[in-house]
């Protein structure tokens, strides 16, 4: 046995000292297949938690197809920075050309990323943020503004209770947030504290709900049983309200915008889902603010621009949109911006 | 070739099934080499493996050592996920120090094994069930002791997570044209050190005999005179031991405490032992098979990603079908060396 692991042992090292040798070889093979012109990319998804998460993965992938001269190498995170930053050292030692990113938490990205400019592979950081000191260490952002995103639905719920004569402290407001530390969670959370402390209005309570159907099905039941006075759920993705409308059915209660009359209403995010959407269009969500999950082709003229030696601007927001079927709101104004509501009638063309 | 032949018949069933396990992971890793080429030509790529699955090494040879006595122990990942949290916390809003934060994240390991030992080995409740119940403690008590994920910024703290261990010789050049050192992380070094710690204690103490031996036939075991339930309260204490060491790794790799770390490491680890050799019925088992094991299991992720697998799922299909494998491996092995003897 002991002449066995001798044996392996001399093997193993054969396998570094070979590793060693080869390393020149390995260089011309990546720069062959750069003059090949197809681009190698390395993403790192952080997982497939919903609907709007799989259309920006599936963005990514028609975006940089094989066919468009792409080689897409796509690693799912499923939730955990471990197996994220795991996957972003698989990229460097495969030696990608670039690096895409769509980070699970803000913090925690300084070593890895430092690792990969050591490395000189560029990294774009796309949906949420990431919180490093010296932003040298991306290239460029490309995301939405989760905060906007929270005021317009804050900005909606105020004007539509400014029409309705309601009452600031009538309105007893649950969050059921996202996933703790994600940057819609925080953008969209501090949006509506923010908006709960100028207003008046009662935020109850807040409590994640992962932005999974099930577990905000789960988070909306327990909800329920504890405060019998709610009358409006601020869901921070589409996937929880469907699961929030389902507890409220569950419960007995009815969900609409009419608050007076013992409806619940319900806010949510993202506009991907179709269920959601038709959802709005009944009247059940109230209100949906838009979060583009589109990020693939903006990705792409990053890359393009950095191919032909130019800077990207460093952060860039998608235009988004805010859909409704109640019609007496058309606009909202926020910070002397003006945002137009996009009016959801049955009728009307698929979105 | 006869000679090959009358070794194979006169292995034990453990050397036998580490040979295996062996043997798998070289011919893996250098099929990925020849057909991947790339990235598992480069010594990091390896080394990289090593870093992100120090915990689990840790975690691992625990396993083994329970599994050998015959026993399981699902409650790991729970411990390193209270260990990252309770230490995080520690370090981040106490601001505490590092060897504290290690005698806390040893703690926690000893009580888990003193308490679960005790139900298993003097009560003689079921270890799974023990076990169950002290993972749904672990996990409970990481969201009561904080439950926002979050990163640790203690200075002392952040230097030793980044501190590397450089490996002369084994780097290789990046795109720009400059040489990066190969490096390996510090819970690499205690991995391998419990490694060969573990590995000397299986096999050439009267300790690590009487494992097997409970393991193998328990009343045989009783009438050689072994104290069977202090022996499987050593191997519980241990292992949760362990698991307060590689909780401490885990953490020290990815610096943060979250209720959501290390889920499913219990079963990653329980897998790494299979592939690595030991038996879930008790007896056969060796630690340096559990080693290869964690290779293996981490090796053919690596795999399956760097081919172009895109999902999450496609990993948890050839993990299953690999320990398939090797479990019909291992019995029909077994099963003809009965035959031929």
């Amino acid at each position: 046995m002991k002449k066995l692991y001798a044996a392996m042992m001399a093997f193993l090292l054969c396998i570094m000292v070979a590793g060693c040798g080869s390393t020149p070889a390995t260089n011309a093979i990546s720069e062959t297949e750069t003059e090949d012109g197809r681009i190698t990319i390395g993403f790192s998804q952080l997982g497939a938690e919903s609907d709007w998460r799989s259309m920006n993965t599936e963005s990514m992938k028609t975006t940089f197809s094989t066919a468009r001269g792409y080689n897409l190498i796509i690693e799912d995170g499923q939730q955990k920075q471990a197996n994220q930053i795991t996957a972003i050292r698989n990229f460097i030692q495969q030696g990608v050309d670039y690096i895409v990113l769509a980070p699970v938490t803000e913090n925690g990205w300084e070593t890895v990323l430092s690792e990969a400019q050591d490395a000189g592979i560029p990294v774009i950081i796309v949906d949420r943020m990431v919180a490093v000191e010296d932003d040298s260490l991306f290239s460029c952002w490309v995301g939405s503004d989760f905060e906007l995103e929270g005021k317009k639905a804050a900005e909606w719920l105020h004007q539509y209770s400014i029409l309705n004569e309601l009452a600031p402290e009538t309105l007893h407001i649950v969050n059921i947030q996202g996933t703790l530390g994600a940057s819609a969670q925080l953008g969209r959370t501090k949006a509506l504290e923010d908006a709960a402390a100028e207003f008046g209005w009662d935020l109850l309570e807040e409590a994640p709900g992962d932005f999974t159907q099930a577990k905000g099905e789960e988070v909306m039941a327990e909800l329920l049983d504890k405060y019998s006075q709610l009358n409006v759920v601020y869901c921070e993705n589409d996937n929880e309200a469907l699961g929030a409308i389902e507890a409220i059915e569950d419960a007995g209660r009815v969900v609409g915008s009419d608050i007076a009359n013992g409806e619940i209403m319900v806010l949510s995010f993202d506009g991907v889902n179709r269920s959601a959407v038709q959802y709005a269009v009944e009247g059940k969500i109230s209100c949906i603010t838009e979060c583009n999950p589109l990020h693939g082709p903006r990705v792409e003229a990053i890359i393009e621009a950095l191919e032909a030696g130019q800077t990207p601007e460093k952060f860039e927001y998608v235009d988004e949109a805010i859909y409704s079927c109640f019609d007496q709101i058309t606009e909202l104004t926020i910070q002397n911006q003006s945002y137009p509501v996009t009016i959801l009638t049955p009728d009307m063309p698929e979105l | 070739m006869k000679g090959l032949k009358n070794k194979f018949k006169n292995m034990s069933d453990t050397s036998l099934l580490l040979t295996i396990t062996i043997v798998v992971f070289f011919v893996m890793y250098i099929g990925a080499m020849i057909f991947l080429g790339q990235g598992f030509l480069k010594p990091q790529t390896f080394f990289n493996i090593l870093n992100a699955n120090a915990a689990l090494i840790i975690l691992s040879c625990g396993m083994s050592l329970v599994m050998i006595t015959g026993g399981i122990d699902i409650s790991v990942g729970g411990v390193t996920a209270l260990v990252s949290m309770c230490c995080a916390v520690y370090l981040d809003q106490h601001s505490g120090n590092v060897p504290m934060s290690i005698l806390i994240a040893l703690g926690i390991g000893l009580c888990f094994g003193l308490v679960q030992g005790f139900l298993v080995a003097y009560l003689e409740i079921q270890p799974f069930i023990v076990s169950l119940a002290g993972m749904f403690f672990a996990r409970g008590m990481t969201t009561i002791v904080n439950t926002k994920p979050f990163n640790v910024e203690n200075e002392a703290f952040v230097a030793l997570k980044n501190t590397r261990i450089t490996i002369p010789g084994m780097g290789s050049y990046n795109k720009l044209g400059d040489y990066v050192n190969a490096y390996v992380e510090v819970g690499v070094v205690i991995a391998l050190l419990v490694v060969i710690i573990f590995f000397c204690l299986l096999k050439w103490t009267k300790l690590g005999r009487s494992f097997y031996a409970v393991g193998g036939n328990q009343q045989s075991a009783l009438m050689l005179g072994i104290d069977v339930r202090k022996t499987k309260f050593i191997a519980y204490v241990l292992c949760s031991l362990l698991a307060g060491i590689g909780g401490y790794v885990y953490f020290m790799h990815v610096g943060s405490g979250s209720a959501s770390h290390a889920t499913g490491a219990e079963m990653n680890a329980i897998a790494s032992s299979i592939i690595g050799g030991t038996m879930l019925t008790g007896g056969v088992g060796n630690i340096i098979g559990t080693f290869f094991g964690v290779l293996s299991l981490s090796t053919i992720q690596n795999i399956v990603s760097s081919a172009g697998f895109d999902q999450a799922w496609w990993t948890g299909i050839t993990v299953a079908a690999m320990l398939c494998i090797f479990l019909v491996v291992q019995s029909v092995v077994l099963a003809r060396k009965k035959v031929s003897k």
